[in-house]
């Protein structure tokens, strides 16, 4: 069963993200609520797939991108950034630092569950 | 000599009888060849009829087949418009409920203006926004919470004045014609202006400016949510303000007796 890692500090956003997740089928969501207890998530469990934003609190979607790809044993993590950033140069610095989509919010749910599909299905 | 003659008279007829039965018998030949060539030719034509109607039967079991594909073809395209049309719209409902549960989810006022927030910009993509209550006492809204401008920022408005003023009176939406990208604010010209209602009674708005970059045109979902914004977040900013207040009371109040029963007899 691929598990999903949703990294957001605002609840509502991580209600809405776990919950459009819940039509990927067979796939199991964990939730953390910035980048230092999403690396901690981790290290204490197999993750399939990272779900980011950017702007959060103690540590942003950017930064835990560099360690998740720095990090031998994490680094193969597919990560799609999910921001209220929209412009294009911050799309193209997202996908430089190695994440591997870029959907910006409001998030079209069918979208987002296509873009999941396309790596864990 | 008479026997024979009688006997060459005999022999003649006997030759022309032969003959004559020589030229019927080939004139018969010539009939059954006719014959079996009409025979053959009716045959022929019989198979061709045959044919004919198998073709013709063919031909309309394929025009019938050629009918209900197009029409399995058609029913395929609806069931599929359909089927996207209800992803749609579950995807429109989880997002309605998710929002909904947000805004009952906590009692306290700050945190609900903060949910309103998230809602606002996650769910409808605002960039600058405000969330304004109306001062019951002197009828006008002021900001309480703001995303990209500064509360202080943005001006009081009097009930009926302006754009805001008529939605927090009148109690319907605003929406500007086309939605523009400007960095300015024009405080008076919102792109939207939402009145936040209990029933009838408008105890604020949101007042939207901007939106973010990517956000091209509100969708039906836009407006569901404005519609749930306006009445559950009514709601939600209504009772946390009077449970603040009412919890501020208390305390104070506890304060008193707290006095009261220190103080020295």
């Amino acid at each position: 069963m691929p598990t999903i890692l949703v990294v957001e500090d605002s609840p509502t956003m991580r209600q809405l993200i776990s919950f459009a997740m819940k039509r990927v089928p067979d796939s199991k969501v964990i939730e953390a609520t910035d980048g230092v207890d999403a690396l901690k998530k981790l290290s204490a469990e197999k993750v399939d797939l990272i779900l980011a934003d950017i702007n959060m609190p103690v540590m942003d979607g950017l930064k835990l991108v560099s360690l998740v790809r720095g990090n031998p044993e994490l680094k193969d993590i597919p990560v799609i950034i999910i921001t209220t950033e929209g412009a294009e140069e911050d799309k193209k610095r997202a996908l430089s630092i190695g994440a591997n989509d870029y959907l910006p919010k409001p998030i079209q749910t069918q979208e987002l569950i296509k873009l999941v599909n396309n790596y864990i299905g | 000599m008479k026997s024979h003659d009688e006997f060459l008279q005999m022999f003649r007829k006997g030759e022309e009888f032969t003959k004559e039965l020589l030229k019927e018998n080939e004139k018969l030949r010539y009939r059954l060849a006719e014959a079996e060539e009409t025979l053959k030719q009716t045959s022929d034509d019989a198979k061709v009829k045959l044919y004919e109607d198998r073709i013709k039967l063919l031909d309309d079991e394929l025009t019938s087949l050629k009918e209900r594909y197009k029409e399995v073809e058609a029913e395929n395209k609806d069931f599929a418009t359909k089927y996207v049309e209800v992803e749609e719209e579950n995807n429109n409902l989880a997002n309605l409920y998710v929002a909904s549960y947000q805004l009952h989810s906590t009692l306290d006022f700050e945190e609900v203006l903060k949910i309103v927030i998230e809602i606002v910009i996650n769910l409808i993509g605002a960039e600058k926004f405000s969330i304004m209550i109306m001062d019951e006492k002197t009828n006008e809204l002021i900001s309480v919470k703001s995303e990209g401008i500064y509360d202080t920022e943005i001006p009081s408005v009097a009930l009926g004045q302006g754009i805001i003023g008529r939605v927090s009176k009148e109690g319907d939406s605003y929406f500007a014609e086309e939605i523009s990208y400007s960095d300015e604010i024009d405080f008076e010209k919102p792109m939207v202006c939402i009145p936040l209602k209990i029933k009838e009674h408008v105890i604020g708005v949101i007042v939207i400016y901007s939106l973010l970059i990517q956000k091209e045109k509100f969708t039906n979902v836009d407006f569901e949510l404005f519609n749930l914004l306006a009445g559950h977040a009514a709601t939600a900013i209504f009772s946390s303000r009077l449970y603040t207040q009412s919890e501020r009371k208390l305390t104070t109040i506890q304060g008193f007796l707290q006095l009261l029963k220190d103080k020295p007899a």
